[in-house]
């Protein structure tokens, strides 16, 4: 009951805006080509996805890039950070070039990805992966180097060895570093997904929504930038889920009171 | 071979430009409760860390059970200031800690790890995580972990400092009863003078730029020390004698 009532507020403002656009567009309105009424970007949503179904394989594919990219930047951006962070050399040797690249708009290397990954699903996940890789790459680092010295004295001091000390110390200590930046690196994900796809491609959301622009669909485009929506959507809110269930701890003071 | 617990000899220690400790020289007997007593910041810390192996000394000799210190040893237990228990892991599992958690440990670790849960007074909190523990209860798990593998040399480094007065009297109430259990060598930093003198058969204050051994006095108090403990004239004179001391030094 309390939870349909906090629904409520939003919901009041959806139907404001819906009153407001249909008010604005229609027959007497603003013309379609410009921007269409939310009963035409409905109808293009309906038979996207329902009646002709036609959108589905572009959700699809946006979505495997997706998915696929993030999965190989995140493990990426995990394994090289967790080196960085252990590793002095390694870190002389290349954390000034990480910086660097970090700093760099990674949409900008788009073009040279295609030239060089084709213009199939590969190229898609290549730019997906590193643009998710870098923001949870230094999350890693910062995680792992932020991890409490006399909690690592402690297991030391018991005779544990320095890969038990990374491992049941170190990483978890990070988790929530880790956490965020996979929380970040998922609606990038979708962002390099789409931008490859408008660059160059023949399928995806963002090819659908790149040739509905030639043809002045606007109500196609609405259609496709709404399902991208949903997605990320619900990509944050299930990487939000996880948090919480694997960093259990975070935000719990270690010693609510001090009496005995 | 000498089995003394624990000596040193002529032990200092230097960061960059900062003597902290020079010529260090005392042994531990088995079964002697030693504190360390000094001002903070004063290196008693980091005269425990030497003697645990966490830091390499900058001169002198430091031997337990006869043999040179290089590295953490498994038969030496310390506990900390801070509680330092593992958030993500129940408390069972971070008493656990020394042998490598519940899956790595034998039946018989599993066994002794609850058996001190139940020794220092928690026998329920063994799937409870440290955030639903009071800074007290904290503690309690630290020395358990300290005592999971019967350690021979107990290293405790201002243990209670962070607890209120009243459970700081508590806990070390709970340290006399483990240590009473089975007396061994122990080294016990801190910088209260009543907690010293009440836990110790013998205190060294460790005071000055860099730190020495300034005072090595016995305490002649019988066990078990009880609250009434504190009320007795030795205590009292004793704790005076040694505010004196800390005045002559400080001045």
């Amino acid at each position: 009951m309390k939870r349909a009532l906090a629904l409520l507020p939003p919901l009041l403002t959806l139907a404001l805006i819906l009153g407001i656009w249909a008010a604005f567009t229609g027959p007497t309105g603003l013309p379609s080509y410009l921007l269409p009424s939310p009963s035409l970007v409905g109808a293009a949503l309906w038979s996207g996805l329902v009646t002709e179904g036609t959108d589905w394989p572009h959700l699809a594919f946006t979505l495997t890039a997706t998915l696929v990219g993030y999965v190989i930047g995140s493990i990426g951006a995990v394994l090289v950070g967790a080196l960085v962070a252990e590793s002095r050399l390694f870190e002389r040797f290349v954390y000034p070039y990480i910086i660097a690249i970090q700093a760099m708009p990674k949409v900008a290397l788009a073009p040279l990805i295609l030239v060089w990954f084709g213009f199939g699903l590969a190229s898609k996940v290549v730019l997906v992966a590193l643009i998710c890789f870098f923001p949870l790459l230094v999350n890693t680092i910062t995680g792992i180097r932020g991890a409490d010295r006399e909690m690592i004295e402690m297991a030391r001091s018991f005779s544990r060895s320095g890969w038990f000390v990374f491992v049941h110390v170190k990483l978890p200590a990070a988790a929530p570093a880790i956490m965020a930046g996979l929380q970040i690196g998922i609606v990038l994900a979708l962002i390099g997904a789409v931008v490859g796809e408008f660059v160059s491609s023949d399928r995806g959301v963002g090819y659908v929504i790149g040739s509905a622009t030639v043809n002045m669909n606007v109500a196609v485009m609405f259609a496709g930038v709404l399902e991208l929506a949903a997605a990320g959507m619900a990509g944050s809110t299930l990487v939000r889920w996880l948090h919480r269930r694997i960093v259990f701890w975070e935000g719990r003071p270690s010693h609510p009171s001090a009496e005995s | 071979m000498s089995a003394v617990p624990l000596s040193l000899s002529g032990v200092g220690f230097a960061y960059p430009g900062r003597e902290v400790l020079r010529d260090l020289s005392f042994t531990v007997a088995d079964g002697e409760f030693v504190a360390v007593l000094g001002p903070s910041g004063g290196g008693k810390s980091t005269l425990l860390r030497l003697v645990a192996g966490l830091l390499p000394r900058s001169a002198g000799d430091i031997l337990v059970k006869g043999e040179p210190v290089r590295r953490p040893r498994q038969d030496v237990g310390m506990v900390f200031q801070k509680a330092t228990l593992l958030p993500w892991r129940t408390a069972l599992d971070n008493v656990l800690l020394p042998a490598g958690f519940r899956r790595g440990a034998s039946a018989a670790e599993l066994e002794r790890a609850q058996a001190l849960l139940k020794a220092v007074g928690l026998p329920d909190a063994a799937g409870l995580y440290p955030s639903q523990l009071s800074g007290g209860m904290a503690q309690r798990v630290g020395l358990a972990r300290m005592l999971l593998h019967d350690p021979d040399l107990l290293l405790l480094d201002e243990p209670f400092a962070a607890l209120d007065a009243m459970s700081r009297e508590r806990m070390a109430l709970v340290l006399q009863e483990l240590w009473l259990a089975r007396p061994r060598a122990a080294l016990f930093v801190t910088h209260s003078i009543p907690e010293a003198v009440f836990l110790a058969d013998r205190i060294l204050v460790l005071a000055g730029r860099p730190a020495r051994v300034l005072l090595d006095w016995k305490v002649e108090l019988p066990r078990p020390r009880r609250p009434e403990t504190m009320a007795d004239p030795l205590f009292n004179e004793l704790a005076l004698a040694l505010r004196h001391e800390f005045d002559k030094v400080a001045a």
